[in-house]
């Protein structure tokens, strides 16, 4: 997967269909930068929010004469506070993502990275910064940032299975973390309650490919993981099916409860569905998550 | 043991084949290989034990595959013989006489019949059985030696351009002596006289079988002249289906190389002997003819030599005096003409003009006094053998030609005024002719009754006189005479050309001496009486496959024999010379006649191929290897170590390996008429021509995401090879060090140009868009363009389509900006409309667009669509880019949407015209 422009264009075709999503910023500290729309409430920026009757405390120098002479307060002209956003992204590229069951499939790190790409573009269309954990990319704002984010998530990882990588996550920011979350489930829920304690607000979008969620095969097979690291046999393949099934419910059941306790979000979606509607689902994430 | 046709060398194998039930429950007990499949939900997997490992029965049909193989190999290696030679079929030890007719009709299958033949010899060897040869057509009394002896000598035994005769099969017949002896006859397949009693003769010494090609011999008769055309027969022997033959005309090329001059495709209809054709040959191609072959029989029956009768000679006539209008019978040269045209070619002309053409023969009818030129070169041309006739008429009569001394071109000297005979003023009968004497060409011909000769020229007694008549009247006075100078001859007839003098040019005796003399060529093939004591030389000679040799030291043949006898080791074929012409005798005459042979039924007669003994094993061996690799690739299958597109594309690579060249130059067509592609023309400059491209790939990439234009790949094109026609636009960069193209490619741009495409200039030197002598790449760009077809030009004006196809621009900036761009210029008579003027040329597109802004380099990105080159500083680099991006945008849609755009910009005022 180390052909960026196509995966940037076909990211673009995603994110045209999409309205420019205009996050709301509910954490000022930490993380304020002025940013291009307004916060609603008043701070520092270029539109006029409101007036507001003199305070004890004002500076005369904010008192507005032309609105105070019309009557017999004084007014404060107050601004709207316009702020951007930091939202990081995870992206596991892990050896696990590289596979797809069908040659109609892609791959679920190719779902996973047109669908942080797509959102990235919304992000940074509506004026938001966006930027990778881990030491790699910052959040930066603006069409260039869109390049390096299609480079650096055009990256392979080495190992077989990755957790979250929470290291450059700021404080209050905004979180989006892609993968199959087949990996241990420790570093995972380690992973978020971190990001949570840090009071990131995130999204968990777990993506699967329906062979996984079905389990289709029969006779005697040996699995083996993508990165080759891990083997298993059996004789009777279809005598497994609902012994894995069960495994995978309870992981999900697990992510789903991890982050209804983080306040994060959570959803499954599978390669075989349009990216489309995860998309969606993606942009009323954060809509919702403008909510809280 | 023998299963129908096939038999086995080692028949105790097929008992294996018992085995077979056996392997087949082993086999089917065996479990299947596991199957590797990546998945990475295997860590939920990890600790899974299974309940119970239970096997898999392999599939039935993967089973019968392989017993199919292993009995493939059982029965291959008990060694199947398909048509094995039964040895206890022939065994018989006396002595094998082998008849060949080796005649011309055998010649075309000799190749079979001496691989046969060697075959039987070394059968015979091995049988040691003494072996002898005869061949028909020269019958040697039978020698029985070792086998061994005539295999040595088999490849000198070759068919002979005769077939037997009567004579000669009765010698063979008296040579066979009394031995018993088995005989094997290899016949021709025609019938010929004597077959019969052959057969009875052989029969009485021992079995017989004959040996015959089921081929139908084909044969060409004589060409024959009707009409002036070459009428062509072929005949075979046998009624068959219809076929098709080619007779091809053999000759020589002005060059004297020997080719093929033309062809004639003959059919034989169903059940027809006879194939008739006929060929228009100009009489200087029949004149180079040397023989005509059916092609590819290659025996001399199928050849046909052409002589004389085929050439039709050249006569020049010239009268003495002009023609009267009207009285065409009392023409000098009405008669002549008549007499002459169905055999000659006539010339008409000055004597001077006709002279260099080189006729055979020149005709002077009535022509007295020459001038001193046409004299020395009428004499030049008689010595070098043409014949000179001359005939007398009044004015030969009154002039003094020939009168004191014998003029050159004359045979005798004349008496003043001639005479006059039997006419109202004169005394005495019309004379009538003597009978020619022995010594006279014309000697034999008859003499009609009814031709008198009422007035002639007289000669003079001389000397030489007696020597020189050829024809006289019956009181002796001479009619014809001739003298011979050099190589050629003079021949004066004393009474006119036409009937004035006498009646001989009505009579058919005019006809016949005119022929005699070899005026005109007879259409007749001469009889043996007529060549009665003549002795015709040997030219050349055809050998029995239909190939000329010189005849060497063959000794002369009897005219009579020539035409009447058959041929034969005395008469062979090929070219005759004779007294004055050269005869050709062929195999087949105009009577041959092919006549199929009729065998009695007791003898057996079988086609020269014998059923060839093929042995099976290694069919069959490689049938199961076939079916184990199927196995192999079945098994792999099933155990899903196969990925099917993998076989299928090993399978296509190896049953095809496509032509490079062609696929790519048809891949480049398909690509280029598939998509709208961007092309720009190669300079030669690596590092040009990727910026060039690379150029054209942003903007291709900028149209994409903008417009509803999706180009592919741009393409380099070479001015010198490629086609043009494709590419909507070409951008060709320049650069001083380019080479200039060829006059073709000028050519095919210009064609590009007037049917609607657009060449952009760019010279990116950002300065010469006023096009001043100053810089290299402008100089360089007006040799390029001064070939090409381009109309006036004018400054990129303001209102041009150009501006506002897509976005509405005013600077057209590249990596340089601000120069001004050059377009075709308006007409000028257009007419302004709301400031705008109409360009209708070209459907409203200008083919070129000349600038120097380096458009490319602003356009260029990388695979990753990065910008390659900086453009300007800053923001307003960014800018400059943008509108780069946007000129080409602007440009593309100009080319591929021609005049649409440009009514859109009049369409108030083309709806003002409407009337709305």
């Amino acid at each position: 997967m180390n052909q960026p422009a196509p995966l940037r264009s076909r990211a673009e075709a995603e994110a045209a269909r999409l309205p420019p999503l205009l996050a709301r910023a509910e954490h000022l500290a930490g993380t304020v930068l002025l940013g291009e729309h307004g916060r609603r409430r008043s701070g520092l920026g270029d539109d006029f929010w409101q007036y507001r009757p003199v305070q004890p405390g004002d500076s005369r120098r904010t008192i507005d004469w032309r609105r105070s002479a019309r009557s017999d307060m004084q007014f404060v002209r107050q601004r709207e506070w316009q702020i951007a956003q930091s939202v990081m992204l995870w992206v596991d590229n892990a050896a696990s993502m590289r596979f797809a069951s069908d040659d109609k499939l892609p791959q679920k790190s190719d779902r996973a990275r047109v669908l942080a790409l797509a959102t990235a573009i919304l992000l940074i269309r509506a004026g938001e910064r966006v930027g990778m954990t881990g030491q790699s990319l910052p959040p930066s704002r603006g069409e260039p940032q869109l390049r390096r984010l299609t480079e650096a998530l055009g990256r392979d990882g080495e190992d077989d299975y990755a957790a979250p990588d929470t290291s450059g996550l700021m404080a209050h920011g905004r979180a989006l973390f892609i993968s199959d979350y087949m990996a241990d489930i420790a570093p995972i829920r380690a992973a978020l309650t971190e990001a949570a304690d840090r009071g990131i607000q995130g999204i968990v979008l777990q993506i699967l490919d329906p062979a996984e969620e079905a389990f289709p095969y029969r006779g005697r097979t040996i699995f083996e993981s993508v990165g080759g690291t891990l083997a298993h046999e059996t004789l009777k393949a279809n005598e497994l099916r609902d012994r894995y099934l069960e495994r995978l419910a309870a992981r999900k059941d697990e992510l789903a409860a991890l982050t209804l306790a983080t306040g994060w979000q959570y959803q499954c979606h599978h390669t075989s569905d349009s990216a489309q509607s995860a998309l969606l689902w993606l942009y009323g994430a954060f809509e919702r998550g403008q909510l809280r | 043991m023998m299963l129908g046709p096939i038999g086995f060398t080692a028949p105790w194998l097929l008992v294996a084949l018992a085995a077979l039930p056996i392997l087949w429950l082993i086999l089917r007990a065996v479990p299947p290989a596991p199957v590797r499949r990546l998945f990475p939900g295997v860590v939920l997997l990890l600790g899974l034990r299974d309940d119970d490992s239970v096997t898999d029965r392999t599939p039935w049909w993967l089973l019968l595959l392989r017993m199919l193989a292993v009995a493939a190999i059982i029965i291959g290696l008990a060694g199947p013989v398909l048509n094995p030679d039964d040895p206890a079929g022939r065994e018989d030890n006396g002595p094998l006489l082998i008849a060949l007719d080796a005649s011309w009709a055998s010649a075309r299958d000799w190749p079979a019949k001496r691989e046969l033949l060697d075959g039987m010899l070394a059968e015979a060897g091995r049988q040691s059985r003494p072996v002898a040869i005869l061949r028909l057509s020269d019958p040697e009394e039978p020698l029985f030696q070792a086998a061994e002896a005539w295999r040595v000598r088999l490849s000198g035994l070759e068919p002979l351009p005769w077939a037997a005769t009567p004579d000669l099969t009765e010698a063979a017949i008296d040579r066979l002596g009394d031995e018993a002896f088995e005989t094997r006859w290899f016949s021709d397949g025609l019938a010929h006289d004597g077959r019969a009693d052959l057969l009875q003769a052989f029969e009485a010494r021992g079995p017989v079988s004959i040996y015959e090609s089921p081929r139908p011999v084909l044969a060409l008769a004589p060409a024959r002249i009707a009409d002036g055309l070459v009428q062509l027969t072929a005949t075979r022997a046998r009624f068959e289906s219809a076929r098709d033959v080619i007779v091809e005309a053999h000759g020589r090329d002005p060059s004297g190389v020997p080719r093929v001059l033309a062809t004639l495709p003959l059919q034989f209809t169903e059940g027809a002997l006879e194939a008739q054709g006929e060929l228009s040959l100009p009489a200087e191609l029949r004149a180079r003819l040397t023989h005509f072959e059916i092609a590819g029989q290659g025996h001399a029956g199928a050849i046909s030599l052409t002589d004389d009768s085929l050439k039709r000679r050249e006569v020049a006539l010239i009268a003495g005096r002009e023609d009267r209008e009207g009285l065409e019978l009392l023409s000098p040269l009405h008669f002549l003409t008549q007499a002459l045209q169905p055999t000659a070619d006539i010339l008409d002309g000055a004597l001077t003009d006709v002279l260099p053409a080189n006729p055979d023969v020149i005709i002077l009818a009535d022509v007295a006094t020459l001038s001193g030129a046409e004299q020395a070169a009428l004499l030049d041309w008689t010595n070098k053998g043409g014949l000179l006739l001359r005939f007398a008429g009044p004015r030969l009569a009154a002039s003094d030609v020939s009168r004191d001394t014998e003029a050159p071109l004359m045979p005798v000297r004349l008496r003043v005024g001639g005479r006059m005979v039997g006419g109202a003023m004169s005394w005495g009968e019309p004379k009538a002719l003597a009978p020619f004497s022995e010594s006279s060409p014309f000697h034999g011909l008859p003499i009609p009754s009814d031709v008198t000769v009422s007035a002639q020229v007289m000669a003079q007694p001389d000397p030489t006189l007696a020597d020189r008549v050829i024809a006289q009247l019956t009181d002796g006075t001479p009619l014809v005479t001739r003298k011979r100078i050099g190589d050629g001859q003079v021949v004066l007839f004393h009474v006119t050309a036409n009937a004035e003098w006498s009646s001989l040019p009505l009579s058919g005796l005019f006809v016949q001496m005119l022929e005699r003399l070899a005026v005109s060529s007879s259409l007749t093939a001469p009889d043996a009486a007529d060549l009665e004591g003549t002795i015709w030389t040997p030219v050349q000679v055809l050998d029995g496959f239909g190939r000329l040799s010189d005849a060497g030291t063959l000794p002369g043949v009897p005219g009579d024999r020539l035409v009447a006898e058959a041929l034969g080791p005395e008469l062979r074929p090929g070219l005759y010379d004779g007294p004055d012409r050269r005869l050709a005798r062929n195999v087949i005459t105009a009577e041959t006649e092919l006549t199929p042979t009729t065998w009695p039924a007791r003898v057996s007669v079988t086609g020269l191929i014998r059923p060839v003994e093929a042995p099976l094993g290694g069919w069959l061996l490689a049938l199961a290897l076939l079916l184990l690799t199927a196995d192999i690739l079945a098994s792999l299958a099933l155990s899903g170590r196969l990925v099917p597109a993998r076989a299928a594309l090993l399978v296509m690579a190896g049953l095809l390996i496509p032509d490079p060249g062609q696929a790519q130059g048809d891949d480049r067509t398909l690509q280029a008429t598939s998509e709208v592609v961007l092309a720009h023309v190669l300079t030669g400059n690596g590092a040009l021509d990727e910026a060039a491209r690379a150029g054209l790939f942003g903007l291709g990439q900028t149209l994409f995401f903008r417009t509803s234009v999706e180009p592919a790949e741009p393409i380099g094109i070479d001015l010198e090879t490629d086609e043009l026609a494709f590419y909507p636009l070409l951008y060709w960069p320049i650069t001083p060090d380019q080479p200039t193209p060829s006059a073709e490619a000028y050519a095919r741009l210009n064609t590009y140009l007037r049917t609607g495409g657009m060449i952009l200039f760019d010279t990116r030197d950002a300065n010469v868009a006023g096009f001043g002598a100053s810089s290299p790449n402008g100089t360089k760009l007006k040799q390029l363009a001064a070939p090409l077809d381009i109309p006036p030009l004018e400054r990129l004006p303001e209102d041009h389509v150009l501006t506002r196809t897509f976005y509405l621009l005013q600077d057209f900036p590249g990596r340089h900006t601000g120069r001004p761009v050059w377009v075709e210029a308006a007409p000028p008579d257009a007419e302004k409309i709301e400031g705008m003027p109409f360009r209708n040329l070209n459907d409203g597109v200008t083919p070129v667009v000349i600038g120097g802004n380096d458009w490319a380099s602003a356009w260029a990105m990388d695979d990753r669509l990065n910008p390659m080159y900086p453009v300007g500083r800053g923001f307003a680099g960014e800018r400059q880019r943008e509108l780069a991006y946007r000129f080409g945008v602007n440009l593309v849609m100009h080319v591929l949407t021609g005049n649409y755009k440009s009514d859109q910009v009049h369409v108030p005022a083309l709806l003002q015209r409407l009337g709305q």
